[in-house]
């Protein structure tokens, strides 16, 4: 079943069993999204983006339909560690330097990880620009820098899918700018596949190779945009040109209207 | 009203003046308001039983800090692992956990005699109380600890498929040190006032025998010093456990 593919969907609906009848957050979502692709999904508030994210990550069973990752069922792609999760908030645990909360997942997972990785925390650390603070506590650093440690954390993995929700919601312009810039380069460096979730326009024509809009009540697929043309030739992204400006306006109409 | 703040070397030395205030202005009331020196002796006199008294004291306190010792071990062990099954399994937390609330709402007054009636007159009864003060404060510290992970951590475990045993090790037992501790804080204390109060009730040595002892034959210097000499176990006891913690909080440190 799609093996060639990273992420394939038919007719999935999900939802969150609340008191009584399920809660229906997404319906009959149909996405194919190939190997080494970076997809950005946007959508209103509420809509199901995380919720979506959550299903392919095997933290909530389909109500409906299928989902394939990697030509697998989710728990298997989860088993074999093909799948990593950057969090909205960065998850580091406390009690642990930068350092050691990226080797977590080399010391969990033992019994029943099918795969095993290179410990290359060092790398990582050095990939995300924070070679010089390994031995820091997640305190002792910004926000920005605890969000690049667990961004090392989940290339520790080393996903074959990325699944990173949010991850620069909380973080300056700047900073993310620049964070938005050595996540493209990882991404070509890993050819990892990347599913983001995002709230800003911008950011979502910047990284993306595609963009699925999402739109809520019913939360469901509103559009899938492709945006190579908004490309360089060299595969760079543009920040700026006429054409940027477009797309930007006919995603934000997009979001208007499925946000009704 | 922001108050202008002490030096060092000022809150270092205005408790001892304090204290030594106190204890010169009970030496001289105690004469000077005429109370018999066998209802409340001089702190004077209390040292100086110290002095003459002190192998009869030692050997009596030495009993009182096994059973408080061996009782803080006991109960405190007791309560991890039991908040442990509590984590594991809400079945029986949902089952057991109403019924020892419930248990702790006994004072240990009268559980004591109980206890003594079943375990005899030996050391393991004075144990048992002292485990039994122990015991509750720390199930429910530890297993409100053990509870303390937030559900992005345990998911984050669950994308790693750590299985149940290292989401435990690697993630909830950190997590509750330090509430682990702050109910281990006082039970260091507690766990003396349950050996004592276990001796009280049935036996002829401990601090807790000597306390009762005393009392009935008007010794009160001997009365003063054993009420002393608990209150400094109490404090010893305390002071080991926060340099314990003290390690733990450098080793696992919990942020912000
Ligand atoms: N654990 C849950 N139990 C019940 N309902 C939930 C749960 N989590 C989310 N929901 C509901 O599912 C819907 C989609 O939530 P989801 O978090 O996927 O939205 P989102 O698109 O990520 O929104 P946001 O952009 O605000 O993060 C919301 O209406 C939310 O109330
Ligand atoms: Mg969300």
């Amino acid at each position: 079943m799609g093996g060639t593919l990273a992420i394939k969907a038919e007719g999935l609906s999900l939802g969150y069993a609340g008191s009584g009848k399920p809660v229906r957050v997404l319906s009959d979502v149909d996405l194919t999204v190939e190997k080494g692709e970076f997809l950005t999904i946007l959508g209103p508030s509420g809509c199901g983006k995380s919720t979506f994210l959550r299903a392919v990550a095997d933290l909530l069973p389909p109500i409906a339909g299928h989902l394939w990752v990697l030509g697998k069922a989710v728990s298997e792609a989860r088993q074999r560690r093909e799948v990593a999760f950057v969090f909205q908030e960065p998850t580091l645990l406390p009690w642990r330097t930068a350092r050691q909360n990226i080797a977590l997942p080399l010391q969990v997972g033992k019994g029943s990880v099918s795969r095993s990785v290179n410990p290359r925390t060092d790398h990582w650390l050095d990939l995300v620009g924070l070679s010089q603070l390994g031995d820091r506590y997640p305190h002792q650093l910004s926000g920005g820098q605890r969000q690049r440690v667990s961004i090392a954390r989940a290339l520790q993995c080393e996903p074959d899918v990325l699944l990173m929700d949010e991850p620069f919601g909380a973080l300056d312009e700047i900073t993310r700018d620049r964070l938005n810039d050595e996540l493209l380069a990882i991404w070509r460096e890993t050819r990892t596949t990347v599913l983001f979730v995002t709230h800003s326009i911008s950011e979502a024509i910047y990284l993306g190779g595609r963009v699925l809009v999402l739109a809520a009540n019913p939360g469901r697929v509103q559009a899938l945009i492709d945006l190579a043309s908004l490309k360089d030739d060299n595969g760079a992204p543009r920040r700026e040109g006429p054409d940027v400006q477009e797309t930007a306006a006919k995603l934000r109409q997009l979001l208007r209207v499925g946000g009704a | 009203m922001l108050q202008h703040r002490l030096s060092t070397a000022e809150t270092m030395i205005l408790p001892v003046i304090g204290a030594l205030s106190l204890l010169a202005a009970w030496q001289w009331l105690v004469p000077a308001l005429g109370v018999p020196a066998y209802i409340v002796p001089t702190p004077a006199a209390v040292l100086r039983t110290f002095a003459t008294e002190w192998r009869f004291l030692l050997q009596n306190a030495v009993p009182t800090w096994l059973e408080a010792v061996l009782g803080f071990l006991l109960g405190n062990a007791f309560a991890v692992l039991m908040a442990i099954v509590f984590v594991y399994s809400r079945r029986f937390r949902a089952a057991y956990f109403p019924v020892v609330l419930l248990f702790n709402t006994i004072p240990v007054l009268a559980l004591a005699p109980i206890i003594i009636l079943i375990f005899g007159l030996g050391m393991l009864p004075k144990v048992i109380i002292a485990a039994l003060l122990c015991f509750f404060p720390t199930l429910v510290n530890m297993a409100r600890g053990l509870q303390l992970a937030t559900v992005n951590e345990l998911e984050l475990m669950h994308v790693l498929s750590a299985s149940h045993w290292e989401t435990f090790w690697r993630l909830r037992a950190p997590r509750s040190i330090p509430l682990l501790f702050a109910s281990l804080r006082i039970s260091a204390t507690t766990c003396i006032i349950g050996a004592i109060v276990g001796e009280w009730i049935g036996s002829n040595q401990g601090l807790g025998a000597v306390i009762i002892q005393s009392t009935f034959n008007y010794q009160a210097e001997k009365l003063f010093a054993a009420v002393l000499l608990a209150s400094l176990s109490g404090i010893t006891f305390f002071t080991v456990v926060t340099q314990i913690e003290q390690i733990f909080h450098r080793l696992l440190p919990q942020g912000n």
